[in-house]
């Protein structure tokens, strides 16, 4: 190999991999941008991009959940499901009267054991795909959750239960206005994404986890516990759920039965532009934060210039076939010799 | 040469049934230190199930193993791994989005321990690598390249160093050479010769001859899950290891 070469070929190397980090966020910067100069005056103002996080807070966390599992090579359809019986549970304790800190909880328990019946019925019933176990659930939790609440909107919750959901945080003592206050659920974002980054890339089960997205029967050999591992994946898919229950808990004071309706695929379409691959092993959390903020914005964006919402249907239709295709040719330019 | 010729790895009389089919009947197997014992059979002459049956993957219907003169119960591929018995698959049983180190530790990582949390000791597991493929003379670019940026060679020696990265005793190779470009195979053929001389066992599965006759030091055939012949490699020949593998002597 000449030096010429090997010039090149370091900076190939060099960049394919920031590429392969970053790439998704200049997507998203890319798109801020035409937004701010389509909407100068409002897109990038304080109260529309609290907003556009607002109207992220739940999504964000439904789809963080299905992150893990598409990398494990799975697919979890019940995330919006499991949301909507969590959201009831919560409604229904809290109309019974039990206190704040207990229906806090709830959900979040409710969330947790819906998501290990699915870990537990992947792997004890050996269902021949994820797909299959979660989609009965998508219907079993629906279900389970209009017989529990009669199929009607339970609504009133205390200001301590809507916290996550709807609390605001006052900036006023930095010198900023009234109005210009912060979402509590942005920090709580903030916070879950950064956890879920620290448990994804620094600890071992994480490593776990893309290494049986990676290869499975590699996973198997090297002594790990598969199942154990996919129970985890689900359970925590399912607990982030009930995080997302209780933020909607917050933003709307109501649990009704029509929550969270698709919003497993709004869910999976975002770790998909954020650049997880279906066949696991590939993704990264920040990517799915991107993933979810392109979709927010393109729903903002898109309200904001009064493009009727079945468009918004098409673009982001299109976006996601457009987003695997630029994955596509980068894997091209990765692999080329 | 005392501890050359040690006694690492037996099995007797091992018989695997799978439902009714007999897939291994009264197989015996015998591996010393710094010994390389080839392996050949035709397709479905048990060699494979054989191996599973080492490294702790299928339980035996009935026999047993012995493992340094001591009989072992094999519950799991740890337990075989534990006692320094080191299984490297036909299909390599790598994950290609990890990078090479990660892959050689995959299982049984160096990490600091915070309460439950495990968190990945990521330099160690870099220093571990590059030491570790410096003894065995492997050359890649760096320890942090993925392994699905590799040629069939450059896994195939990933795997051997995964399979040799904590003090392994033997050494099961299934069809070490069948992926690979020729240019590649006398280099994974070097590698074990090089084990050999560390003192591992080493059991090479394969279908070919040009392999059996350069690395090992005895040759056994499989046919129809029984030992159908054994010799030292020096006492037979190409056509004869070829007439065992179709049952005929």
């Amino acid at each position: 190999m000449d030096s010429k070469d090997q010039e090149k070929d370091s900076l190939y190397l060099k960049l394919i991999p920031y590429f392969e980090k970053y790439g998704i966020l200049l997507l998203l910067v890319i798109m801020i941008v035409v937004m701010h100069f389509l909407q100068p005056d409002v897109f990038l103002s304080w109260r529309n991009v609290t907003n556009v996080f607002k109207q992220i807070s739940w999504q964000s966390m439904l789809a963080l959940g299905v992150f893990m599992v598409i990398v494990t090579a799975g697919i979890d359809l019940s995330v919006g499901s499991i949301m909507m019986l969590s959201l009831m549970i919560l409604a229904i304790v809290a109309k019974a009267g039990a206190p704040w800190y207990i229906v806090v909880i709830t959900p979040l328990i409710a969330g947790f054991l819906c998501g290990l019946f699915n870990g537990l019925g992947i792997t004890l019933l050996r269902m021949p795909h994820p797909f299959i176990m979660t989609l009965g659930t998508l219907y079993i939790f629906r279900g389970t959750g209009n017989l529990i609440s009669g199929g009607t909107p339970i609504s009133g919750f205390t200001d301590e239960v809507r916290y996550l959901g709807h609390g605001r945080i006052d900036l006023t003592w930095l010198g900023l206005e009234k109005s210009q206050y912060l979402p509590v659920s942005l920090v709580l974002i903030a916070i879950v994404y950064i956890i879920f980054w620290i448990f994804m890339n620094k600890t071992r089960t994480g490593k776990w986890i893309y290494a049986i997205g990676g290869n499975p029967n590699a996973a198997r050999a090297s002594g790990i516990n598969v199942n154990k591992i996919l129970v985890i994946v689900y359970s925590l898919c399912g607990f982030l759920s009930g995080i997302g229950a209780l933020i909607l808990a917050g933003r709307t004071d109501s649990g009704y039965p029509n929550a969270g309706l698709q919003s497993e695929l709004d869910a999976i379409a975002a770790c998909i532009i954020g650049g997880a691959s279906f066949f696991g092993g590939r993704g990264t959390v920040l990517g799915v934060f991107a993933g979810v903020m392109i979709m927010g914005i393109l729903r903002n964006g898109l309200n904001l210039m009064d493009v009727s919402s079945f468009w918004q249907q098409v673009l982001i239709g299109s976006i996601i076939v457009l987003a695997v295709y630029v994955d596509v040719l980068r894997r091209d330019f990765g692999t080329r010799k | 040469m005392s501890s050359a010729n040690q006694l690492l790895l037996e099995a007797k009389n091992v018989t695997k049934y799978f439902g009714t089919i007999t897939a291994l009947e009264n197989v015996n197997l015998k591996i010393h230190a710094g010994e390389c014992l080839g392996v050949v059979g035709d397709n479905g002459a048990g060699k494979t199930t054989l191996m599973k049956v080492l490294s702790g993957l299928y339980k035996p219907s009935a026999g047993s193993l012995h493992f340094e003169g001591k009989e072992k119960v094999l519950e799991s591929p740890r337990d075989s791994q534990n006692l320094g018995l080191e299984m490297v698959y036909q299909d390599l049983a790598l994950a290609g989005n990890l990078p090479i180190g990660e892959n050689i530790f995959l299982g049984r990582e160096p990490t600091t321990n915070l309460g439950l949390l495990k968190f990945l000791d990521y330099k160690k597991i870099k220093e571990l690598t590059e030491a570790h493929l410096g003894k065995l003379k492997i050359n890649v670019k760096s320890a942090d390249q993925k392994v699905e940026e590799l040629s069939g060679g450059q896994r195939q020696a990933v795997a051997i160093a995964r399979s040799t990265a904590f003090n392994a005793k033997v050494v099961i190779m299934d069809e070490p050479t069948a992926a690979l470009a020729i240019k590649e195979v006398g280099k994974v053929l070097d590698l074990i010769n090089s084990l050999k001389k560390t003192g591992v066992g080493v059991i090479v599965i394969s279908h070919r001859m040009d392999d059996i006759f350069a690395v090992c030091d005895r040759v056994m055939a499989l046919f129809q899950g029984t030992n159908f012949a054994e010799s030292e490699l020096s006492n037979t020949s190409r056509d004869e290891v070829i007439g065992w593998i179709m049952g005929k002597k």
